[in-house]
């Protein structure tokens, strides 16, 4: 059936079953490939997009259930010429080892950093409660987090 | 490596690293004529950062910019033969042949610009490829060069920079490969998407020892978007247009197989290793002195680790695509595989076709940290995509299906003699362990180490399982200590055969053995009444190893027997990565109550030659995070049939709730060789969080991991 989504400010037409997973609707149907599948269900964070502000693990939700819903994915975060504050920090932390992780971290950081702008280590920990990383660069990460807000605030 | 005091003849002179086995330089490096440099490395990006460093290397020595070079992703098709990129031993394979290479290419250069320029060598510098003459002229590397250059094989006549005219070694390049993982582009082969994808799924048996009885997938074959379902003996898979179409079709199959279970699996107790003594090949690999001199003071102390999953956060992933017309009977293949041509030779027989037709190109995946699913996830896309010729064909395994089927890291068990003497010095040593095989990767002789080629009608059996030897070792990595002790005996009982398939795990045995090491050095330190650090020092003669310890002693500024206070503790442990490589301590700072939290860990490092110290730190915090994780938290649980950890609730690993702060500092050491960082970490951060919950609450961990439950059990003692 043909559903219409709208992501990054753009509306879609998926063709596909409504109980879809979001996820595949956008790599496989729009070609946002920065959304990772990791586990299908929910559990570790590498699949995490903005919906309506919130994050949300694309793999646990049908595609038919986001209809209306404002989607935005990591594609959208900042171009390579405009790169968003969280992107730069990243780079600059060098907040990565195999990176499978970071855009679905890089999501559930902008969600939190909209709604709080100097979140304290606790705060982001939390919030990052939902997403795994296997390499171990939690630490640069966290850092990477909070020289974004810093940046954002202007501090 | 050439051994000191090898028996007559004398060995044929060697080249560095990966050169000596492929030594023709245009197979490693191009000069362009558009100003770029093309490198060619065999070995892969794993998460590590290797790529950015045999960058810099390459760059240092031909005195050009490394935004100039241009890396090849590896591949069958050109690349050099560097065998399997792991033991950590990828600068010292590849970053050393580049180094050569580098030097060799710049010298070829500047000889034929002293020709053109009609100036002496001497009288020759470069900067960023523009070779100027003292007296004036200049010519760049991209006009001298021609397609003849570096066709011949590397001399011995060059060598390369000394340390203290490093530019670019020695300096934190950015990694090359963030910038597109953080704006998510394409990065992966889980992202690649090529004309006319299909998507496959595999049905993976019951358990490891099960075999399909019957099936009748009618029904799946009409479901919507199945193109095709593919059966061979127990080798079950789906191929389909849409992921999801696969992904339901591949549960429908799951639904209506009928396995026969076959033979039970033993209770998961890595002690289940001791009731195999028959089957043990024992040997011992190391004495010292007399093994049989009696102390004042026995003591002994069993250590265990469990099944440990791999447990990539992607799930292995692989795109195939068989030919058709006149690429009849070839295939191309792209994979994370950590080893193309082993991965080909193995293809090869399976698929019964010569190795040139088989066109294997290295794409990354995630993190690895040693053999997972990435090469079986290979020959599920290559079996799918023989089906429907033509089209390309990308396998992803679901979650449950890399839980339930990667090569895990074998239990292992140590038991630990030693005896002191009346000063409290250690004067016996004594270490036995227990393990099944670190190493079942493809390439392995007389057989083929491949998931479905057991499966499949026709069933290629598995190589006998191997152990990688000494002075690396396998199951026997760090069995040897590196403490100076008079007389020792250590002996590797080795079991080929496990209930579950094993392999290569970051550190392989190095894991488990340096941990109940240090775990045992602390508990004899106690009984002489000394502290762990001098202890440690006392005992050991090896400057460098005394230097780490003394730096992370300062970092966490340990104060010499100190005392936990029932809740709160610190613990140390120190190894040099298989006895040759990097020095690594640690200490771990814990808080109890009821379940273990790691509050902080210190390490101080010694990598000699540091190539981008910022990428070396890196590599030593995940390392530490990982094995804190191990150590704490994880276990591959499985029952008569099966595995039964499925999801990241059967197997928690430490969350971003849960890691610890983490300071590391390096000892660099410009003139000492290079060595990788990624593994030396595993045994001395789980030996210094035993010793730190002892420290804190009084009671002796030895079985990893440090649940609540043995917490509990332990306070209740």
């Amino acid at each position: 059936m043909a559903l219409t989504i709208q992501v990054n400010g753009k509306s879609h037409e998926v063709q596909a079953d409504a109980e879809t997973p979001l996820l595949y609707a956008l790599r496989n149907d729009l070609g946002l490939i920065g959304t990772r599948y990791g586990c299908g269900i929910g559990q570790c964070g590498t699949c995490t997009v903005i919906i309506d502000g919130k994050p949300v693990q694309s793999c646990d939700v049908p595609v038919s259930a986001v209809v209306g819903k404002q989607i935005t994915t990591v594609e959208a975060l900042g171009s390579d010429a405009a790169m968003h504050p969280l992107q730069q920090a990243f780079i600059a932390e060098q907040a990565a080892q195999c990176g499978y992780c970071s855009s679905g971290i890089l999501m559930a950081a902008k969600a939190l950093l909209d709604v709080n702008k100097d979140p304290s280590d606790a705060d982001i920990r939390k919030a990052l409660e939902g997403n795994l990383c296997r390499c171990g660069t939690h630490s640069r990460i966290l850092r990477a987090i909070k020289r974004a807000a810093k940046e954002i605030r202007g501090a | 490596m050439a051994q000191a005091n090898s028996p007559a003849p004398a060995p044929a002179r060697k080249l560095p690293g990966s050169l000596d086995t492929n030594r023709r330089l245009d197979r490693w490096l191009n000069i362009n004529a558009d100003g770029t440099v093309t490198l060619y490395t065999g070995k892969v990006e794993i998460g590590q950062g290797i790529l950015t460093a045999v960058m810099q290397m390459t760059a240092e020595e031909l005195d050009i910019n490394v935004s100039r070079l241009r890396l090849k992703a590896a591949s069958t098709a050109f690349s050099p033969d560097e065998g399997i990129t792991s033991g950590s031993r990828s600068i010292q394979e590849s970053g050393l042949a580049l180094r050569h290479v580098a030097a060799e290419t710049r010298d070829l250069l500047l000889t034929r610009a002293a020709q053109k320029l009609g100036v002496t060598l001497e009288s020759l510098t470069v900067a960023d490829g523009v070779v100027s003459a003292r007296g004036g002229g200049s010519v760049t590397y991209w006009e001298l060069a021609t397609p003849d250059l570096l066709a011949r094989e590397a001399t011995f006549d060059v060598t390369a920079k000394l340390p203290q005219e490093h530019v670019v070694v020695g300096t934190s390049l950015e990694r090359v490969d963030i910038p597109n993982k953080v704006t998510g582009k394409p990065s992966f082969v889980q992202d690649m998407q090529p004309p006319g994808l299909l998507h496959g799924r595999i049905c993976r048996p019951s358990g490891p020892k099960a075999t399909l009885k019957s099936i009748d997938f009618k029904e799946v074959e009409q479901m919507p978007g199945v193109v095709a379902v593919v059966r061979d003996g127990s080798f079950l898979g789906v191929v389909a247009e849409r992921e999801e179409q696969a992904i339901r079709a591949e549960r429908r199959l799951a639904r209506i197989a009928q396995w026969n279970n076959g033979p039970d699996l033993p209770a998961n107790d890595p002690r289940h290793l001791l009731t195999l003594q028959a089957q043990a090949e024992s040997e011992v690999i190391n004495t010292k002195g007399d093994p049989a001199t009696a102390g004042a003071k026995q003591f002994s102390a069993e250590y265990t680790k469990p099944y440990l999953a791999h447990a990539s956060l992607a799930p292995s992933c692989a795109l195939a695509h068989w030919g058709e017309g006149k690429d009849s009977g070839k295939v191309w293949i792209w994979t994370h595989s950590q080893g193309i041509y082993p991965l080909r030779g193995d293809m090869a027989q399976v698929l019964g076709l010569p190795e040139h037709d088989i066109i294997i190109t290295h794409a990354e995946g995630a993190g690895c940290y040693g053999h997972n699913a990435a090469d079986d996830v290979t020959l599920d896309a290559v079996l799918l995509a023989r089906a429907v010729p033509g089209r390309p064909v990308r396998v992803q395994w679901m979650r449950e299906d890399e839980f339930a089927w990667e090569p895990f890291s074998s239990p292992m068990v140590v038991k630990l003699n030693a005896a002191l003497d009346d000063q409290g010095n250690i004067v016996n040593w004594s270490h036995e362990l227990w393990s099944h095989a670190h190493s079942t990767r493809p390439g392995g002789k007389g057989g083929v180490n491949l998931l479905a080629a057991w499966h499949l009608e026709k069933p290629l059996p598995a190589a006998k399982p191997g152990n990688p030897p000494l002075p690396g070792g396998g199951s026997h990595r760090n069995a040897v200590p590196l403490y100076d002790f008079p007389n020792q005996k250590i002996t590797n009982h080795l079991i080929r055969q496990s209930p579950l398939r094993t392999s290569a795990l970051r550190a392989l045995g190095g894991h488990a053995n340096a941990y109940a090491i240090e775990c045992f050095i602390d508990e004899l330190a106690e009984a002489a009444g000394a502290d762990p650090v001098e202890f440690r020092l006392r005992h050991l003669k090896d400057a460098r190893a005394k230097a780490v310890i003394e730096k992370v002693a300062k970092m966490a500024n340990w104060k010499p027997n100190e005392k936990g206070d029932g809740e709160r503790g610190r613990g140390i442990a120190f190894a040099r990565y298989k006895n040759l490589a990097a020095y690594i301590a640690v200490i771990a700072e814990v808080h109890i109550a009821e379940e273990v939290r790691v509050i902080k860990l210190w390490g101080a490092v010694d990598v000699g030659q540091a190539i981008n110290p910022d990428g070396v730190i890196n590599q030593i915090e995940g390392g530490m995070i990982q094995s804190a994780s191990w150590t704490l938290k994880e276990r591959v649980d499985f029952d008569k049939v099966g595995v039964t950890t499925r999801n990241w609730l059967d197997y928690p690993i430490l969350s971003f709730v849960e890691v610890p702060e983490i300071e590391v500092a390096l000892i660099n050491r410009p003139d000492a060789p290079p060595v990788g960082a990624g593994e030396g970490t595993q045994g001395p951060v789980s030996g210094a969080i035993g010793n730190a919950i002892y420290n804190a609450i009084g009671a002796r961990l030895r079985d990893m991991p440090f649940t609540r439950d043995r917490i509990v059990a332990a306070l209740s003692a």
